[in-house]
C-alpha cells in the first residue's frame, strides 16, 4: 500500500508507540510462557463459550502442546516484529489472527458466561480493541521511520514519509 | 557481506537510532520477563521445600489374572445397579440410554468410559433380588457374553448355593450385617455397603466373625479411600503442614427429590410381586407399603438417616486421613424442615464429633494445643457447595478433587515467610491437583476457576475412572493377591460406631460418650440403646 499523505512528527510518533506498545505486550505474554514449563492454553480452550468443538479440538491430547508451542511461538515473534519493526505487516495479521481467537473462545456475548475478567464488557472487549489497533498499524505502516525495514527501504527512493 | 556493510553505510546516529532502537527495548523486555519468571519459580521452589508435601496417588491393586472369580450380588436397587456398572455388568436398558444420550450430547462420554474400564475378570454367577422385575431386568441383561447368572430368591439360597465366591451386598442398612455374617460363616468374601451396620450389637458381631475368619476379605464401600489426594493429604499432615487441627468441617449440601431419597416407586410394585417379608427382616412387621419398599432410607426401621448414609462417608473419608478413630463425644441435633412426607429420620442435622486428646502436632508452646472438634453439618433443602475444611492454627486444607492449602495469616509456622511476603495468605501455598503433570505452589484466580468448574481433570492413564471400580478391583485385588482392603472390618466398626453415636444423641438429645478402653457406648442404668435407635416413634 503506498501512502500519498505525510505524516507530520507527532502522528508518526503516535503511531510508532502504539506499535511498540502493543508489541511489548504480545512479547511479554510470551515470554513468561517459555520460562513457565506449566503453562498451557489448555483450559482457556476447553471452558471455550463459542464454537466449543473447535477450541476442544484444539485442546485435545494430541493436539494440545502443538497448540501450545505455536501459541508461545507467535506470541513472541508478533511482538519482535512489532517491536524491531521488521516484516509488521506479518506480524499484524498473524496478531489479529490470534486476537480474534482469543476473543472468539470466550466472547463477551450478551447472553454468553463472562468468566474471569477484571472488567465488565458488552460485545467489545480488549481482545477485540487490540486486534482493531493492530488493524489501524496495518492501514498505517512505520517500519520504514522507526524499525529494521529502515535499512532495506534506503535503497529505494524516498518515500514521502520522513 | 559487502551489501550489508552498504547498507550500514552512510546512516547517521540518529538513522542508526530509528533503524535499531528496537532491539534494546526487546531485550530489556525479554529479560524482564526472565528475571520475573525465575523470581517467581525461586519463591515457589522455596515454599514446595519448605513444606516437603509428596504428592502422590494410592498405590495401584494387585493383578487379577487366574480363574475368574465369581460373584454374587443382593439387592439389585439404584446402587446394586451401580455397582454392578463399576463390576462391568450394565443393564441393556442402561446401555441403550447411554447410546441414545451420547449420540444426543458427545460430551456425554459415561458409555465410552464404561466401555473403557478394565475387565475385572469376574463372572456374574448370581443374583438375588426380592422384587420381580428388578431381578428379571438382571437376568435378561446378564446371561450374554458368556457369562450365565442365575437368581436366587432369598439370600440364603445364594450364599450356600456353591456357585459364588464373592458376594456384595447393596440392601437396606438393616439387612447388611445379617447377610454379611451369613456369607462369611460360609466361607465367601464381602463387599458390603454402608453404613456398614444398622445397630451397635450388630457392629460387635460382624467383627467377631470376621476376626474368627481372618483369611475373607471384607470390605466396605467407601470408595472415597481410592480418591488421588488423600495420600498427598495424609503426607500433608504428617509434615505438621496445618499445625494444630483444632477444627475439621464436613458438609452434605442436597436440594432435590433424589438427594432426599425420593426415588421412583416402580409401577409394577405389589405383594404379588415383592417379597415383602423378606423385605421387613427384622424391621416391625407393617402391611405392605410400595413407599417404604422404594424408598427405605427414610425411616430409622430400614435405613439410618443423614447419620448413616452420608455422615459415614465424610467421617470415614477424614478419618482416613486424620486416623482419629472413634470420637470421645458426640451430640446432634436436627429435624425433619425440608421434606415434612412423612418420614421419621432428619433432613437437616448437625453433628458435633469431640476428640479431646487428639492432635494432628503442633508449631506452638508444648501442651498449648490438643483436642479438636469434626463437625458434619448437613441439609437436603440447599446445595450450596460449602466444601471440607480442616483448620489448622498454621494452615487450612481444602479438601475435595483438588488439594488446597493456605497459610493462616496468624500462623506461627509461616509468620516470617508472611512477613517478608513470601506468602500470601490469600493464595494457596500448595495446590495438588491430581490430574495435572505436577504440583504447583501458586495459582492464579483463572486457573482455580478452571479447576473449580471441573474442566482442568484427566484422569489416570488418560481414562477417567470412577472410585467404585477402584474400590471394587481393590477388593478383588486383596481376595487374589493378600493384603487388607483400605476399608474393611477396623475401618468399618469406627464408621459404624460413630455414626449410631450421632442416631441415639440426635434421638435422645444427650451428648454421647465412648468408652475408648472397654469399646463401648456408655449407656445410662437400664437404657437400651439399639432400642433407642431403632425406635421408629422418636422423629
Amino acid at each position: 500500500m503506498s501512502l500519498t499523505f505525510q505524516f507530520t512528527k507527532a502522528q508518526t510518533f503516535s503511531l510508532v508507540l502504539l506499535r511498540i506498545l502493543i508489541g511489548w505486550h504480545f512479547l511479554y505474554e510470551g515470554v513468561i510462557k517459555v520460562y513457565s514449563p506449566s503453562w498451557s492454553a489448555k483450559g482457556y480452550l476447553l471452558s471455550a463459550t463459542y464454537m466449543e468443538s473447535f477450541f476442544q479440538w484444539l485442546a485435545s491430547e494430541s493436539m494440545i502442546s502443538i497448540v501450545d508451542t505455536l501459541n508461545i511461538g507467535a506470541l513472541l515473534l508478533i511482538g519482535f516484529g512489532l517491536i524491531i519493526g521488521f516484516k509488521t505487516k506479518w506480524a499484524i495479521i498473524l496478531g489479529i489472527g490470534l486476537l480474534i481467537l482469543y476473543y472468539l473462545a470466550h466472547p463477551p456475548f450478551p447472553g454468553y458466561p463472562q468468566g474471569p475478567s477484571e472488567g465488565s464488557y458488552w460485545i467489545v472487549n480488549k481482545n477485540l480493541i487490540e486486534a482493531a489497533a493492530l488493524l489501524v498499524l496495518y492501514m498505517f505502516p512505520t517500519e520504514t521511520s522507526f524499525g529494521l525495514a529502515r535499512l532495506f527501504s534506503k535503497s529505494q527512493p524516498e518515500t514521502p514519509n520522513p | 557481506m559487502a551489501t550489508d556493510k552498504k547498507l550500514f553505510k552512510g546512516l547517521s546516529r540518529r538513522d542508526l537510532l530509528k533503524t535499531l532502537g528496537g532491539i534494546p527495548l526487546f531485550g530489556v523486555i525479554w529479560s524482564a520477563g526472565a528475571n520475573f519468571s525465575a523470581k517467581a519459580k525461586r519463591e515457589r521452589n522455596l515454599l514446595l521445600e519448605t513444606l516437603n508435601i509428596k504428592a502422590s496417588a494410592p498405590p495401584a491393586s494387585g493383578p487379577l489374572s487366574g480363574e475368574p472369580l465369581r460373584v454374587g450380588l443382593i439387592g439389585f436397587g439404584i446402587r446394586g445397579e451401580q455397582l454392578m456398572r463399576s463390576l462391568g455388568f450394565a443393564t441393556n436398558e442402561w446401555l441403550e440410554q447411554m447410546a441414545k444420550s451420547s449420540a444426543e450430547n458427545p460430551n456425554d462420554k459415561r458409555l465410552e468410559d464404561f466401555k473403557a474400564q478394565e475387565n475385572l475378570n469376574v463372572k456374574l454367577t448370581a443374583i438375588c433380588d426380592i422384587f420381580d422385575a428388578q431381578a428379571e431386568k438382571a437376568l435378561a441383561s446378564f446371561n450374554s457374553n458368556g457369562n450365565t447368572c442365575k437368581r436366587y430368591r432369598t439370600h440364603l439360597d445364594l450364599i450356600n448355593s456353591g456357585e459364588v465366591d464373592a458376594v456384595i451386598i447393596a440392601t437396606p442398612d438393616h439387612w447388611h450385617a445379617p447377610m454379611a455374617i451369613d456369607a462369611i460363616n460360609a466361607g465367601l468374601h464381602v463387599y458390603l455397603e454402608k453404613p456398614m451396620t444398622h445397630t451397635i450389637q450388630e457392629t460387635y458381631d460382624l467383627r467377631d466373625v470376621c476376626r474368627k475368619n481372618p483369611n475373607i476379605k471384607l470390605a466396605v464401600g467407601h470408595q472415597h479411600r481410592q480418591t488421588q489426594s488423600f495420600l498427598t493429604a495424609q503426607d500433608a499432615i504428617a509434615k505438621n503442614t496445618l499445625g494444630h487441627v483444632s477444627l475439621v468441617v464436613t458438609t452434605t449440601n442436597r436440594n432435590d427429590d433424589n438427594g432426599a431419597w425420593q426415588y421412583d416407586i416402580h409401577p409394577d410394585a405389589s405383594t404379588d410381586t415383592i417379597d415383602w417379608d423378606a423385605f421387613l427382616g427384622t424391621a416391625p412387621k407393617i402391611p405392605f407399603n410400595a413407599e417404604h419398599f422404594f424408598r427405605w432410607r427414610k425411616w430409622w426401621a430400614y435405613g439410618s438417616g443423614l447419620s448413616g448414609d452420608l455422615l459415614t462417608h465424610d467421617y470415614d473419608r477424614i478419618n482416613c486421613v486424620l486416623k482419629m478413630g472413634i470420637p470421645k463425644y458426640i451430640t446432634a441435633s436436627g429435624g425433619i424442615y425440608t421434606h415434612r412426607d412423612g418420614r421419621n429420620v432428619p433432613d437437616v442435622m448437625q453433628i458435633n464429633m469431640d476428640f479431646p486428646d487428639f492432635s494432628t502436632g503442633t508449631s506452638q508452646e508444648p501442651g498449648k494445643e490438643k483436642g479438636m472438634t469434626l463437625v458434619y453439618s448437613a441439609t437436603l433443602g440447599n446445595q450450596f457447595e460449602r466444601g471440607t475444611l480442616l483448620m489448622g492454627h498454621d494452615a487450612t486444607m481444602e479438601l475435595g478433587n483438588m488439594l488446597t492449602i493456605h497459610a493462616d495469616p496468624r500462623s506461627t509456622k509461616y509468620a516470617e515467610l508472611i512477613k517478608e511476603n513470601k506468602i500470601d495468605p490469600m493464595v494457596p501455598i500448595y495446590q495438588y491437583d491430581p490430574s495435572a503433570n505436577g504440583v504447583d505452589a501458586v495459582t492464579s484466580a483463572t486457573a482455580k476457576y478452571f479447576a473449580n468448574k471441573g474442566l482442568l481433570w484427566t484422569y489416570r492413564d488418560g481414562k477417567r475412572v470412577d472410585s467404585t471400580f477402584l474400590h471394587i478391583r481393590e477388593w478383588m485385588s486383596c481376595i487374589r493377591n493378600g493384603g487388607e482392603p483400605s476399608c474393611g472390618i477396623n475401618e468399618g466398626f469406627e464408621e459404624a460406631i460413630a455414626a449410631h453415636m450421632g442416631g441415639l444423641s440426635y434421638k435422645i438429645g444427650r451428648r454421647i460418650e465412648w468408652d475408648h478402653e472397654n469399646e463401648k457406648i456408655i449407656a445410662l442404668p437400664g437404657e437400651d440403646l439399639d432400642a433407642i435407635l431403632l425406635n421408629n416413634d422418636i422423629t
